[in-house]
Protein backbone atom coordinates (compact mmCIF):
# COMPACT_ATOMS: atom_id res chain seq x y z
CA UNK A 1 0.00 0.00 0.00
CA UNK A 2 0.92 3.43 -0.52
CA UNK A 3 0.78 4.69 3.11
CA UNK A 4 3.56 1.86 3.67
CA UNK A 5 5.85 2.95 0.33
CA UNK A 6 9.25 3.66 1.80
CA UNK A 7 9.33 7.11 -0.13
CA UNK A 8 6.08 8.32 0.96
CA UNK A 9 7.01 7.36 4.80
CA UNK A 10 9.96 9.83 4.28
CA UNK A 11 8.31 12.40 2.55
CA UNK A 12 5.72 12.12 5.06
CA UNK A 13 8.30 12.78 8.14
CA UNK A 14 10.38 15.52 6.47
CA UNK A 15 7.55 17.16 3.93
CA UNK A 16 4.22 17.05 5.61
CA UNK A 17 3.39 20.37 5.07
CA UNK A 18 3.97 20.09 1.14
CA UNK A 19 2.16 17.24 0.36
CA UNK A 20 -1.38 17.45 -1.37
CA UNK A 21 -2.05 14.05 -2.09
CA UNK A 22 -0.49 10.04 -2.25
CA UNK A 23 -2.30 7.96 -4.30
CA UNK A 24 -1.41 4.40 -5.03
CA UNK A 25 -2.98 2.79 -8.75
CA UNK A 26 -2.20 -0.75 -9.93
CA UNK A 27 1.39 -0.78 -7.73
CA UNK A 28 2.29 2.50 -9.16
CA UNK A 29 2.39 5.27 -6.41
CA UNK A 30 1.89 8.99 -6.94
CA UNK A 31 2.83 11.62 -4.67
CA UNK A 32 1.50 15.03 -5.68
CA UNK A 33 3.15 17.91 -3.80
CA UNK A 34 3.31 21.88 -3.79
CA UNK A 35 5.46 23.78 -6.35
CA UNK A 36 7.00 25.72 -3.72
CA UNK A 37 9.12 22.74 -2.39
CA UNK A 38 9.47 20.57 -5.54
CA UNK A 39 13.15 20.81 -5.93
CA UNK A 40 13.43 20.09 -1.78
CA UNK A 41 11.91 17.26 -2.64
CA UNK A 42 13.57 16.10 -5.88
CA UNK A 43 16.82 16.57 -4.12
CA UNK A 44 15.77 14.92 -1.51
CA UNK A 45 14.65 11.82 -3.00
CA UNK A 46 17.79 11.60 -5.11
CA UNK A 47 20.10 12.28 -2.28
CA UNK A 48 18.86 10.37 0.47
CA UNK A 49 16.01 8.05 -1.01
CA UNK A 50 18.49 6.90 -4.07
CA UNK A 51 16.13 7.90 -6.93
CA UNK A 52 19.01 7.87 -9.56
CA UNK A 53 17.50 8.38 -12.34
CA UNK A 54 14.91 10.68 -14.03
CA UNK A 55 13.36 8.63 -16.40
CA UNK A 56 11.04 11.20 -17.65
CA UNK A 57 9.34 14.79 -16.80
CA UNK A 58 6.40 15.97 -18.60
CA UNK A 59 3.54 17.95 -18.17
CA UNK A 60 -0.30 17.64 -18.68
CA UNK A 61 -2.79 20.64 -19.64
CA UNK A 62 -6.42 20.90 -17.39
CA UNK A 63 -7.67 23.16 -19.30
CA UNK A 64 -10.93 24.40 -17.59
CA UNK A 65 -10.92 20.46 -15.58
CA UNK A 66 -8.42 22.11 -12.86
CA UNK A 67 -8.01 25.07 -10.38
CA UNK A 68 -4.85 25.13 -11.87
CA UNK A 69 -4.29 23.92 -15.35
CA UNK A 70 -0.65 22.39 -15.44
CA UNK A 71 0.67 19.46 -13.83
CA UNK A 72 4.29 18.69 -13.98
CA UNK A 73 5.20 15.40 -13.79
CA UNK A 74 8.18 13.25 -12.48
CA UNK A 75 8.71 9.99 -13.05
CA UNK A 76 11.74 8.65 -10.78
CA UNK A 77 13.55 5.22 -10.39
CA UNK A 78 15.44 4.01 -7.91
CA UNK A 79 18.15 2.13 -9.47
CA UNK A 80 19.70 0.40 -6.39
CA UNK A 81 15.99 -0.01 -4.69
CA UNK A 82 14.64 -1.34 -7.84
CA UNK A 83 11.62 1.00 -7.36
CA UNK A 84 9.71 3.62 -8.88
CA UNK A 85 7.73 7.11 -7.52
CA UNK A 86 5.72 9.92 -9.81
CA UNK A 87 6.09 13.04 -8.67
CA UNK A 88 3.28 15.61 -9.42
CA UNK A 89 2.53 19.40 -8.81
CA UNK A 90 0.42 21.30 -10.18
CA UNK A 91 1.19 24.99 -12.00
CA UNK A 92 -1.23 27.31 -12.66
CA UNK A 93 -1.27 29.62 -16.09
CA UNK A 94 -1.48 32.98 -14.22
CA UNK A 95 2.66 31.63 -12.42
CA UNK A 96 3.56 29.82 -15.43
CA UNK A 97 6.88 29.35 -13.61
CA UNK A 98 8.72 26.57 -12.06
CA UNK A 99 12.48 26.21 -10.62
CA UNK A 100 14.69 23.57 -12.92
CA UNK A 101 15.02 20.43 -11.86
CA UNK A 102 18.37 20.30 -14.23
CA UNK A 103 19.81 21.28 -11.39
CA UNK A 104 19.27 18.04 -9.58
CA UNK A 105 19.00 15.28 -12.76
CA UNK A 106 20.83 16.60 -15.78
CA UNK A 107 18.96 14.62 -17.95
CA UNK A 108 16.14 17.22 -17.09
CA UNK A 109 17.83 19.90 -19.58
CA UNK A 110 16.33 18.08 -22.63
CA UNK A 111 13.28 17.11 -21.17
CA UNK A 112 12.22 20.99 -19.81
CA UNK A 113 13.24 22.22 -23.16
CA UNK A 114 10.36 19.61 -24.43
CA UNK A 115 7.96 20.83 -21.73
CA UNK A 116 8.42 24.52 -22.53
CA UNK A 117 8.80 24.14 -26.31
CA UNK A 118 5.28 22.39 -26.25
CA UNK A 119 3.28 23.63 -23.12
CA UNK A 120 4.95 27.03 -22.03
CA UNK A 121 5.73 26.16 -18.94
CA UNK A 122 8.73 28.63 -18.36
CA UNK A 123 12.03 26.81 -16.40
CA UNK A 124 13.81 29.60 -13.83
CA UNK A 125 17.37 29.11 -13.77
CA UNK A 126 17.15 26.76 -16.84
CA UNK A 127 21.09 26.75 -18.34
CA UNK A 128 19.68 26.41 -22.01
CA UNK A 129 16.32 27.80 -22.01
CA UNK A 130 15.51 27.30 -26.04
CA UNK A 131 12.59 25.39 -28.13
CA UNK A 132 14.10 22.30 -29.08
CA UNK A 133 11.31 20.42 -31.24
CA UNK A 134 9.71 23.57 -32.96
CA UNK A 135 11.40 26.07 -34.80
CA UNK A 136 13.12 28.78 -32.87
CA UNK A 137 10.74 31.40 -34.69
CA UNK A 138 7.20 29.13 -33.83
CA UNK A 139 4.38 30.91 -32.07
CA UNK A 140 2.36 29.15 -29.18
CA UNK A 141 2.87 26.43 -27.71
CA UNK A 142 1.42 23.39 -29.67
CA UNK A 143 0.04 20.56 -27.18
CA UNK A 144 -1.89 23.11 -24.94
CA UNK A 145 -5.28 22.50 -25.47
CA UNK A 146 -6.12 25.99 -26.77
CA UNK A 147 -3.93 25.57 -29.72
CA UNK A 148 -5.90 24.49 -32.84
CA UNK A 149 -4.08 21.02 -34.07
CA UNK A 150 -3.91 22.09 -37.44
CA UNK A 151 -2.30 25.20 -36.84
CA UNK A 152 -3.80 28.58 -36.10
CA UNK A 153 -3.49 28.95 -39.93
CA UNK A 154 -6.13 26.76 -41.33
CA UNK A 155 -9.53 26.33 -41.07
CA UNK A 156 -10.29 23.54 -38.69
CA UNK A 157 -11.70 19.88 -39.88
CA UNK A 158 -15.23 20.20 -38.90
CA UNK A 159 -15.80 16.86 -39.89
CA UNK A 160 -16.65 15.17 -43.16
CA UNK A 161 -20.08 16.23 -43.89
CA UNK A 162 -19.90 20.05 -43.25
CA UNK B 1 0.82 32.57 -76.71
CA UNK B 2 3.86 34.14 -74.23
CA UNK B 3 6.13 30.50 -75.22
CA UNK B 4 9.54 32.13 -75.58
CA UNK B 5 11.30 29.69 -79.20
CA UNK B 6 13.02 31.94 -81.25
CA UNK B 7 14.06 28.70 -82.83
CA UNK B 8 10.51 27.64 -83.92
CA UNK B 9 8.73 24.35 -84.61
CA UNK B 10 10.67 22.59 -87.49
CA UNK B 11 11.87 19.67 -88.57
CA UNK B 12 15.26 20.17 -87.21
CA UNK B 13 15.03 21.33 -84.43
CA UNK B 14 12.25 19.12 -82.89
CA UNK B 15 14.92 16.47 -84.17
CA UNK B 16 17.52 18.38 -81.89
CA UNK B 17 14.74 18.71 -79.42
CA UNK B 18 14.44 14.88 -79.59
CA UNK B 19 17.38 14.16 -78.90
CA UNK B 20 17.94 16.32 -76.40
CA UNK B 21 14.94 15.38 -74.47
CA UNK B 22 15.64 11.19 -75.24
CA UNK B 23 19.45 11.83 -73.72
CA UNK B 24 17.67 13.80 -70.82
CA UNK B 25 15.15 10.95 -70.19
CA UNK B 26 17.49 8.62 -70.28
CA UNK B 27 19.59 9.59 -67.33
CA UNK B 28 17.48 11.17 -64.67
CA UNK B 29 20.28 11.36 -61.99
CA UNK B 30 17.61 11.83 -58.69
CA UNK B 31 18.97 13.38 -55.43
CA UNK B 32 19.18 10.69 -52.72
CA UNK B 33 16.59 12.47 -49.96
CA UNK B 34 14.56 10.77 -48.25
CA UNK B 35 12.41 11.99 -45.53
CA UNK B 36 10.25 8.52 -43.58
CA UNK B 37 9.19 5.80 -44.90
CA UNK B 38 8.74 6.06 -48.64
CA UNK B 39 12.44 6.35 -48.71
CA UNK B 40 12.66 2.39 -48.02
CA UNK B 41 10.49 2.04 -50.53
CA UNK B 42 12.52 4.36 -53.12
CA UNK B 43 15.64 2.37 -51.82
CA UNK B 44 13.89 -0.80 -52.51
CA UNK B 45 13.35 -0.25 -55.86
CA UNK B 46 17.28 1.48 -56.57
CA UNK B 47 18.18 -1.80 -55.32
CA UNK B 48 18.86 -4.89 -57.38
CA UNK B 49 15.57 -6.70 -57.79
CA UNK B 50 13.76 -3.69 -59.27
CA UNK B 51 16.97 -1.49 -60.49
CA UNK B 52 16.70 1.79 -61.35
CA UNK B 53 20.23 1.72 -63.51
CA UNK B 54 18.70 0.37 -66.06
CA UNK B 55 16.49 3.38 -66.71
CA UNK B 56 19.89 5.48 -66.20
CA UNK B 57 18.19 6.50 -62.59
CA UNK B 58 21.05 6.47 -60.85
CA UNK B 59 21.05 8.41 -57.14
CA UNK B 60 23.48 11.46 -56.63
CA UNK B 61 24.59 12.44 -53.67
CA UNK B 62 25.07 15.95 -54.25
CA UNK B 63 22.44 18.36 -55.63
CA UNK B 64 24.54 20.11 -57.97
CA UNK B 65 24.69 16.74 -59.91
CA UNK B 66 20.67 15.76 -60.14
CA UNK B 67 18.14 16.41 -62.46
CA UNK B 68 15.30 15.02 -60.29
CA UNK B 69 14.53 15.45 -56.44
CA UNK B 70 12.18 12.59 -55.26
CA UNK B 71 10.40 13.74 -52.62
CA UNK B 72 9.85 10.34 -50.27
CA UNK B 73 8.00 11.39 -47.17
CA UNK B 74 6.38 13.41 -44.68
CA UNK B 75 7.70 17.10 -45.09
CA UNK B 76 7.20 18.60 -41.70
CA UNK B 77 7.62 22.32 -41.25
CA UNK B 78 10.58 22.18 -39.82
CA UNK B 79 11.92 20.67 -42.83
CA UNK B 80 10.42 22.71 -45.66
CA UNK B 81 13.94 24.94 -45.65
CA UNK B 82 16.35 22.18 -46.13
CA UNK B 83 14.17 20.84 -48.94
CA UNK B 84 13.97 24.37 -50.44
CA UNK B 85 17.71 24.71 -49.83
CA UNK B 86 18.24 21.32 -51.80
CA UNK B 87 16.01 22.19 -55.00
CA UNK B 88 17.64 25.51 -55.56
CA UNK B 89 21.07 24.19 -55.40
CA UNK B 90 20.05 21.86 -58.23
CA UNK B 91 21.08 23.02 -61.64
CA UNK B 92 18.66 23.44 -64.56
CA UNK B 93 16.50 21.47 -65.66
CA UNK B 94 15.00 19.81 -62.73
CA UNK B 95 11.81 18.10 -61.84
CA UNK B 96 10.44 17.17 -59.29
CA UNK B 97 8.32 13.90 -58.42
CA UNK B 98 6.05 14.07 -55.13
CA UNK B 99 5.95 10.54 -53.50
CA UNK B 100 3.40 8.89 -51.48
CA UNK B 101 0.54 9.92 -49.67
CA UNK B 102 2.28 12.42 -47.20
CA UNK B 103 4.34 14.18 -50.01
CA UNK B 104 1.09 14.56 -51.90
CA UNK B 105 -1.35 16.26 -49.92
CA UNK B 106 -0.33 15.72 -46.45
CA UNK B 107 -1.56 12.28 -45.84
CA UNK B 108 -2.48 11.53 -42.60
CA UNK B 109 -0.39 13.75 -40.90
CA UNK B 110 -3.37 16.71 -41.08
CA UNK B 111 -1.42 18.27 -38.49
CA UNK B 112 0.12 21.48 -37.47
CA UNK B 113 3.70 20.77 -38.27
CA UNK B 114 3.33 19.13 -41.49
CA UNK B 115 3.31 20.87 -44.75
CA UNK B 116 0.04 19.58 -46.26
CA UNK B 117 1.80 18.58 -49.97
CA UNK B 118 4.73 19.77 -51.42
CA UNK B 119 2.85 21.75 -54.06
CA UNK B 120 2.68 24.01 -51.68
CA UNK B 121 6.53 24.96 -52.36
CA UNK B 122 7.96 23.33 -54.97
CA UNK B 123 6.78 22.84 -59.11
CA UNK B 124 5.54 19.08 -59.16
CA UNK B 125 6.00 16.97 -62.00
CA UNK B 126 4.50 13.71 -60.67
CA UNK B 127 2.71 12.20 -57.85
CA UNK B 128 2.43 8.56 -56.93
CA UNK B 129 0.06 8.17 -54.55
CA UNK B 130 0.13 5.37 -51.97
CA UNK B 131 1.40 4.73 -48.56
CA UNK B 132 4.33 3.98 -49.12
CA UNK B 133 4.03 3.30 -53.16
CA UNK B 134 5.40 -0.12 -53.87
CA UNK B 135 8.74 0.29 -55.78
CA UNK B 136 6.80 -0.76 -58.79
CA UNK B 137 4.65 2.61 -58.30
CA UNK B 138 7.81 5.07 -57.91
CA UNK B 139 8.94 3.09 -61.45
CA UNK B 140 5.73 3.41 -63.08
CA UNK B 141 6.20 7.52 -61.64
CA UNK B 142 9.39 7.65 -63.37
CA UNK B 143 8.23 6.20 -66.23
CA UNK B 144 5.36 9.03 -66.40
CA UNK B 145 8.09 11.83 -66.24
CA UNK B 146 10.54 10.24 -68.59
CA UNK B 147 7.38 10.61 -71.05
CA UNK B 148 6.69 14.07 -69.88
CA UNK B 149 9.80 14.89 -70.70
CA UNK B 150 9.82 13.48 -74.47
CA UNK B 151 7.20 16.26 -74.59
CA UNK B 152 9.14 18.96 -73.78
CA UNK B 153 9.82 21.59 -77.02
CA UNK B 154 12.72 24.17 -77.38
CA UNK B 155 14.95 21.99 -74.75
CA UNK B 156 17.89 22.51 -77.61
CA UNK B 157 17.00 25.92 -77.41
CA UNK B 158 17.33 26.41 -74.37
CA UNK B 159 20.10 24.28 -73.66
CA UNK B 160 22.39 26.82 -75.77
CA UNK B 161 20.83 29.97 -74.56
CA UNK B 162 17.72 30.62 -76.93
CA UNK B 163 13.85 30.90 -75.37
CA UNK B 164 12.63 28.57 -72.86
CA UNK B 165 11.69 24.85 -72.53
CA UNK B 166 8.33 24.54 -72.40
CA UNK B 167 5.21 22.02 -72.76
CA UNK B 168 2.93 22.34 -75.41
CA UNK B 169 -0.79 22.62 -73.86
CA UNK B 170 -3.34 19.39 -74.48
CA UNK B 171 0.06 17.68 -75.56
Amino acid sequence: MAENNRAVLKLKEKFAASIIDVVEFRGEVTVTVAKDAIIEILSFLKQSLQFNQLTDLTAVDYEGKKEDRFMMVYQLLSIPHKDRLRIKTPVSEAVCIIPTASQVWKTANWLEREVFDLFGIVFDKHPDPRRILMTEDWVGHPLRKDYPLQGPDREPYKGRLS
Amino acid sequence: MGVDNPLGDNVITTSLDLLVNWSRKSSIWPMTFGLACCAIEMMAAGASHNDLDRFGIIFRASPRQSDCIIIAGTVTKKMLPVIMTVYEQMPEPKWVIAMGACACSGGIFDTYSVVQGIDEALPVDVYIPGCPPRPEALLFGLMKLQDKIMTERNSFGSAIGLGERYIPEAA
